[in-house]
């Protein structure tokens, strides 16, 4: 008995012995094969032909949103959603058309729910740029009377917007200047952002730094461009890049800036004046039906500026493999807490761009294949896609982690009662008509 | 983005709107704006408004004339402020102020004089007709140095900034192409083949008129394989200088071997000798043990560069589709009739395969069109057909023809067994024991690769050695303008005088005659030139 029980104690030291020193071995192993994984992953990266991406705010292309937030998505009558993709099935391909598969992504998705008690973010499914002219172009004037009276919907049916005057609440304006509704930029800059939509998240395509219409701790996203389209034309990714620099599209928009040095900010008149001759650019107003195939075979796409700083070009670019040049002074380019551009993309200065050759050839060879390798990482890709039905770390995600970043909100969220922010009569008279 | 659409009325409305409200003298506004500044100007004295509706046709003429908004300009300086023209200190302005005087101006000269106007546009940077909204920000720029509220972006007209000397500079462009190299050089390390391995190109030959046009265009083909390659000519009749001389000048490595009997000029006959001379190289490659993927080169064949890309693949043997184009573009062509045109399958020669990717058989060439017009002898002008498959759509790994080598697959016959009984080698499936272990490439046979053709001409047929005229001909035009030296040490007088007889004779005969006599007269001259 006494013999056993000592032995029993005996065995018991033994055995925390074991352990203790079982698990210091296991961990120094461990630690030794993730630091020799690290390296050696390192090591097979530079051969491997992509590289891993983190941002500012980390390592965070690949998170998974599910589980980090919770979205509830307002029931909103047929008027503003539904209704106005019936009325123009055109809504669904034209480069705003991300704010209906934001809708139908949500709908489906796993951080729905359908308790608004325990939502952490509240979402108005209202299409304010499917007002089509016959060509097909999206015309903003009547947005800020639809989006008012969405929120005005909301205020009244539920009490959440109250609650907080729409801080917890984000909302997806993809057009050309965002929440300003409109597509020229003074008339934009005039507008200001919809003064409901103060405290509000947007998610929208325009980003310039200092820029009225771009509203801090909004979420850039970019543009929409049809996928399937896009994969269709793929080549074999061992076909030679043997084009310098490419761009399609417009230089001058004579139909709107007859005089020129409007358009753009004069940069794209630039480019052209200056190297038109230039057999290392292959710039063109043509449109080839080559166009997705050229692109995969050229090593820099310029992604200038139009009327307003975006473009799907720098979707396409990333797409295909083909570095970006961006030039548009100030821009903010989609998800930049997590995609680090400047190690990504090349940025030009609208001042500089008569000296573009000298910049892009001047730049050393490892950056150039180390842009490559980045954006040959299928995250990067992915995270420009809007796929139907949604793949895990697409743009969808992405606008999803962003919004998780967000997350816990600030303090002053919730509003004290007798608080009040927003001023429900500012802005234009026109804007106050019901809709 | 969507801007050609915007209906002109509404911008003249909302323009006119701003400039009745901002000016208050809004008829000073463009042409466009001519309907909204006569409502806005609507509740004046009719005097008045006669005067702003003369002012602004007077303002429109002149920008027709001008080819700018003329009334633009006088509603900037007239009713802009002060604090307006200050903010020329902002960089875009000024940079603008260089660029419009080093503007390459087009063609008509009113761009002139828009350039200079545009000094002062710029100053505004924000075209009227313009809110107060843009008139406080403007003035925070102007206030303050570096506007933190806001950005050195400004909305509005900018120069369009032209560098003095346009045009590419030949250091960049050499340096873009080094770095474009360098991309594709990453490019073939990453997605291409991992190891590339050394093609041996078998090409017989043998020299004839056409052997320096078929074996530069073969040459060329191959210098542009980016593996490392071994060319290796086996010569019908031993090797002689004029293919030496060619292939010398190729930079290739040449392997030149010399097959003993000569090229028959039957084409049956010439088959069959082809197919010995491709032996007897591979024999040559087993003796030296070479290490590669061995690709039969016809030399009259013509090869994409795809070809020796999707060969790399191969392990053991693969067979490629190959195109062949069997008509010789005669007017005596043989007629073949709709039925036998109905049934032409494509002209293509390679492996078929299931839908699961695998071979499950041949296709050949249908020859029964063409059966009894074809060519017999070697440049005769009539369709020239290949036998069954070609060797040209075959693809060994020369570790096949070793006598021992590492994983070699039991169902590849001993090489020194094969063709040693005098037995007609038509192909390389007689290589192997278990012919179904062929690769199909080139996605399974679905691209044609190359092509076969046999364009030759007769045995006969005198070409000058090494393609270069030795001695030089003999005149047949003479050159008009040229004057003739008159006697020259050379130029005997009695050879001048037979040359003009022989002139004034060809003059006053037909044309056949003349050329019939100088064909004879060459004949005699390049004796010795036969191949």
């Amino acid at each position: 008995m006494m013999g056993s029980r000592a032995g029993w104690r005996r065995r018991a030291a033994v055995l925390l012995l074991v352990a203790v020193s079982l698990s210091a071995v296991l961990a120094t192993p461990a630690a030794a094969a993730s630091a020799a994984a690290d390296s050696g992953e390192a090591g097979r990266a530079a051969e491997q032909h992509s590289e891993r991406i983190s941002g500012s705010a980390g390592d965070v292309l690949e998170d998974n949103p599910v589980g980090r937030l919770k979205v509830f998505i307002y029931d909103l009558p047929r008027k503003y959603n539904k209704k106005m993709v019936t009325n123009d099935p055109r809504c669904l391909n034209h480069m705003f058309a991300a704010e209906i598969f934001m809708h139908r992504f949500l709908l489906s998705s796993a951080v729905r729910t359908l308790n608004p008690k325990e939502a952490d973010w509240f979402y108005t499914p209202v299409y304010t740029t499917c007002d089509l002219t016959p060509a097909g172009l999206p015309l903003p004037f009547k947005s800020p009377r639809v989006m008012r009276s969405a929120i005005q919907y909301i205020s009244n049916k539920w009490p959440f917007w109250n609650r907080t005057d729409g801080a917890d609440h984000f909302f997806v304006v993809p057009h050309d200047f965002g929440a300003c509704f409109h597509y020229q930029e003074e008339k934009a800059i005039e507008r200001g952002i919809l003064p409901l939509l103060r405290r509000a998240t947007l998610v929208q395509t325009f980003g310039q730094e200092n820029h009225v219409c771009l509203k801090e701790g909004s979420i850039i996203i970019p543009p929409y461009a049809p996928p399937q389209k896009m994969q269709a034309h793929f080549i074999p990714p061992d076909t030679p890049r043997s084009i310098f620099v490419y761009f399609r599209g417009l230089f001058y928009d004579t139909g709107n800036d007859p005089e020129g040095g409007y358009y753009a900010r004069g940069a794209r008149a630039s480019l052209w004046e200056n190297f038109k001759n230039n057999p290392l650019f292959d710039i063109s107003t043509d449109h080839p039906p080559t166009y997705y195939e050229d692109m995969q075979r050229a090593v820099f796409c310029l992604c200038p500026l139009g009327w307003a700083p975006w473009s799907p070009r720098l979707v396409e670019a990333v797409v295909f493999g083909c570095i970006p040049v961006i030039i548009a002074d100030d821009i903010v380019l989609p998800f930049a807490d997590a995609i680090p551009w400047e190690e990504i993309g090349v940025f030009v200065e609208e001042k500089d761009v008569p000296k573009l050759d000298t910049i892009l050839t001047s730049m050393s060879i490892e950056d150039i294949l180390r842009k490559q390798r980045l954006l040959a990482n299928p995250s990067m890709k992915q995270a420009m896609l809007f796929p139907q039905p949604a793949q895990p770390r697409d743009t969808f995600h992405q606008i999803l982690n962003g919004l998780a970043r967000k997350l816990p909100h600030p303090e002053g969220v919730y509003l004290q009662p007798g608080e009040k922010h927003l001023n429900w009569t500012a802005g234009p008279v026109g804007d106050l008509k019901a809709w | 983005m969507m801007k050609s659409l915007l209906p002109q009325s509404q911008l003249r409305r909302s323009a006119a709107a701003a400039a009745a409200r901002s000016s208050g003298g809004g008829a000073a506004s463009g042409g466009a704006d001519g309907a909204g500044s006569d409502g806005g100007a609507g509740g004046r004295a009719p005097a008045a408004s006669t005067f702003w509706f003369l002012l602004h046709a007077l303002c429109c003429l002149v920008s027709l004339f001008l080819g700018f908004r003329f009334s633009r300009l006088l509603f900037v300086l007239l009713f802009s402020t002060t604090a307006l023209y200050s903010s020329t200190s902002s960089s875009s302005s000024s940079a603008v102020l260089r660029a419009t005087t080093t503007t390459t101006t087009t063609t008509t000269t009113t761009t002139t004089t828009t350039n200079t106007i545009t000094l002062s546009f710029a100053a505004t940077a924000n075209p009227p007709p313009s809110t107060s909204a843009n008139y406080t920000a403007l003035d925070s720029a102007a206030s303050g140095t570096s506007g933190h509220t806001q950005s050195h972006v400004v909305v509005g007209r900018h120069g369009i900034r032209i560098r003095p000397w346009p045009h590419p500079d030949p250091v960049e462009v050499m340096r873009a192409h080094r770095i474009m190299e360098r991309v594709q050089e990453e490019q073939r390390r990453w997605y291409g083949i991992k190891e590339p391995r050394q093609v041996l190109v078998v090409t017989p030959t043998y020299s004839r008129a056409f052997q320096a046009l078929h074996l530069t265009g073969l040459l060329h083909s191959l210098r542009n394989v980016p593996y490392p390659l071994t060319w290796i000519v086996v010569e019908a009749g031993g090797t002689t200088n004029a293919t030496a001389s060619l292939l010398a000048r190729s930079g290739l490595t040449i392997v030149h071997i010399p097959f003993p009997d000569r090229m028959p000029h039957d084409w049956a006959d010439r088959h069959a000798t082809e197919n010995r001379m491709r032996l007897h190289a591979l024999r040559v490659i087993r003796e030296r043990k070479m290490d590669g993927v061995i690709v039969f080169a016809d030399d009259s064949n013509v090869h994409s560069l795809e070809l020796f890309d999707e060969v790399q693949k191969v392990q053991w043997m693969g067979a490629v589709s190959v195109g062949i184009l069997a008509h010789t573009g005669t007017a005596g062509q043989p007629r073949l009739s709709e039925e036998d045109k109905q049934n032409m399958p494509l002209p293509v020669q390679g492996p078929a395969c299931n839908s699961s990717g695998q071979l499950v058989g041949w296709h050949t060439f249908n020859s029964l069109p063409f059966a009894g017009k074809t060519a017999t002898v070697v440049g005769e002008a009539a369709p020239v057909l290949p036998r069954g498959l070609e060797w040209a759509g075959f693809v060994l790994n020369s570790r096949m023809l070793w006598k021992e080598a590492e994983g070699k697959p039991d169902w590849v016959k001993d090489l020194d067994a094969v063709g040693e009984n005098g037995e007609e080698i038509e192909n390389p499936l007689t290589l192997l024991n278990d012919p179904s272990s062929v690769e199909p490439l080139g996605n399974c046979g679905r691209k044609v690769l190359l092509w076969w053709l046999r364009v030759e001409a007769r045995a006969d047929s005198k070409f000058p050695q090494g393609w270069v005229i030795q001695p030089p001909l003999e005149v047949v035009v003479p050159a008009k303008r040229t004057p003739w030296p008159e006697t020259t040490a050379v130029l005997s007088s009695e050879l001048l005088d037979t040359k003009q007889d022989q002139e004034d004779r060809r003059l006053s005969r037909t044309n056949r005659s003349s050329r019939s006599r100088s064909t004879t007269k060459r004949k005699g001259d390049v004796q010795g030139q036969e191949n």
